[in-house]
């Protein structure tokens, strides 16, 4: 191809070409592209050698100026023009590929990413990666992140769904509940054909449907002092969406031991509260509610009801608060308390302080030793002696 | 006069008002002269004690008033008294 008086003609290979010599061995493989084409994908083995910096780096990434050196760039022009600046250094086995990386893929051959992430991924999380905030970095931290979700039900379920769309890479759910005509006005994951199976199981369907990156890890059962500890050991985060204060409690001890943040909200009616809790950073659950309000201050939504859509706006604030948390950006609601009230579609935010004489994360709270630790006080008798009188 | 906010479970105690305007130099009074006229509400705030109830958090537009001075908290005309009970939902 490129020829002209004094230089000599380069050689030209087609992609399949290039990939059987590649898997011979032997093969020197350069891109010689910018860093950013090469972030996004490269040939496995690519070399990275920007046209620029040809003359200064190539002596690194081919220093044997006999081997086999095959280059390769977009389409086939930049490589073509290296091809020829190589021969003039000397190098004596040069070949370019035609069509570059576009023509590579075109026949299916396979490329890898620097960040980690597939052509398919950079596809799918294409909307993500364009923001600043997040980028291809905060989209790998995303896929490598593990979040726990206790409870697939009104919060779980749009929780589950952003976080599993957003490519968190592992999503727990902890329910020992199974499907019910009655959740479906606001539990959007499950549907009428799977009223009877286990949430869980419901949940990982419309997940692997959605995006087949994320691995679901179904916990079917209850979360209890016996078990908790070791459950969340294994994840970043924990989505509270649980429907008694026993087990907000319990999380709640066992998330400041652990260290784990957690985001923590409730809906009943038309209001919703919302606030995320990291520990020894802000305050804990135990700092915002010292004590659980007796039964009649505490209605259930089977009792009480609770408008469809709530879960989905308290769910969706939640996925929200725990991308904030794996990205690292923006500013979680970290000693602050979220109030909606969807009637007059009003927010409220309230302070939440750490409370100093707390029990679990105060100043003063006792030191657990390793034999403590996975023991824990009843939170149901806690519970049910509130509110004075037994 | 400031605006009491009432949580969902206390509104049938308010005539199912959301908002309850009430006097009171501190926060103490404001929330004694809403029991006077929901006399309902009385048992869900104060323990027989006098004091209020542990689980019900209360805060003086967006703090907490035992961070501030508890029931002794002054209010000004046009503040704010947020009633605050724990939620959890779920199924009973």
């Amino acid at each position: 191809m490129a020829s002209g008086a004094g230089v000599k003609t380069i050689e030209e290979i087609e992609p399949f070409e290039a990939a059987q010599e590649i898997e011979g061995g032997d093969v020197v493989l350069v891109d010689t592209r910018e860093p950013h084409e090469y972030q996004e994908a490269h040939l496995e083995n690519g070399k990275l050698v920007p046209p620029g910096l040809l003359a200064d780096e190539i002596a690194t990434a081919a220093p044997d100026k006999s081997a086999r050196t095959i280059l390769y760039c977009r389409s086939g022009n930049r490589s073509a023009i290296a091809a020829a600046q190589m021969q003039e250094l000397g190098y004596e086995d040069v070949a370019s590929m035609a069509g570059g990386i576009l023509a590579w893929q075109e026949q299916g051959l396979p490329v890898v990413a620097a960040s980690g992430m597939t052509a398919e991924q950079r596809d799918r999380y294409s909307r993500h990666t364009l923001l600043p905030e997040v980028g291809v970095d905060g989209q790998v931290k995303l896929l490598n992140a593990k979040v726990l979700l206790l409870g697939a039900g009104g919060l779980g379920a749009p929780t589950a769904l952003y976080l599993a769309a957003a490519g968190i890479g592992t999503l727990g759910l902890v329910d020992d509940d199974v499907v019910d005509a009655s959740n479906l006005q606001r539990q959007v994951i499950h549907n009428t054909e799977r009223i009877g199976m286990p949430k869980t199981e419901s949940a990982r369907l419309f997940i692997e449907a959605l995006n087949p990156d994320v691995n679901v890890v179904e916990h079917r059962g209850r979360l209890d002092a016996g078990n908790i500890l070791e459950i969340i050991g294994d994840y970043d985060i924990v989505v509270d969406g649980a429907d008694n204060f026993p087990t907000r409690y319990l999380l709640n001890d066992a998330s400041v031991r652990l260290r784990k943040p957690v985001v923590s909200a409730s809906i009943l009616g038309f209001d919703g509260q919302i606030s995320t809790f990291v520990p020894f950073e802000g305050p804990c659950y135990r700092c915002l509610y010292p004590t659980p309000p007796p039964a009649e201050l505490a209605p259930s939504c089977s009792a009480n009801g609770v408008l469809g859509v709530m879960a989905g706006t308290m769910g969706t604030l939640q996925a929200n608060e725990v991308i904030k948390l794996v990205l690292g950006a923006g500013e979680p609601l970290v000693g602050r308390l979220l109030l909606y009230e969807a009637l007059g579609t009003t927010f409220t935010e309230l302070k939440v302080r750490r409370d100093p004489e707390c029990p679990i994360c105060g100043e003063n709270a006792p030191e657990i030793p390793e034999s403590e630790m996975g023991r824990f006080p009843d939170y149901d008798l806690f519970c049910a002696g509130a509110g004075g009188d037994r | 006069m400031a605006t009491v906010r009432i949580p969902p479970v206390l509104r049938p105690k308010t005539g199912g008002q959301s908002e309850v305007e009430a006097a009171g130099s501190n926060v103490g009074e404001v929330l004694r002269n809403l029991t006077e006229a929901h006399p309902d509400t009385q048992g869900q705030l104060f323990g027989e004690d006098g004091d209020l109830n542990r689980y019900v958090n209360v805060y003086l537009n967006d703090e907490d008033v035992r961070v501030l001075d508890g029931l002794g908290t002054g209010v000004k005309d046009g503040d704010t008294v947020v009633i605050l009970p724990a939620m959890a939902g779920g199924a009973s």
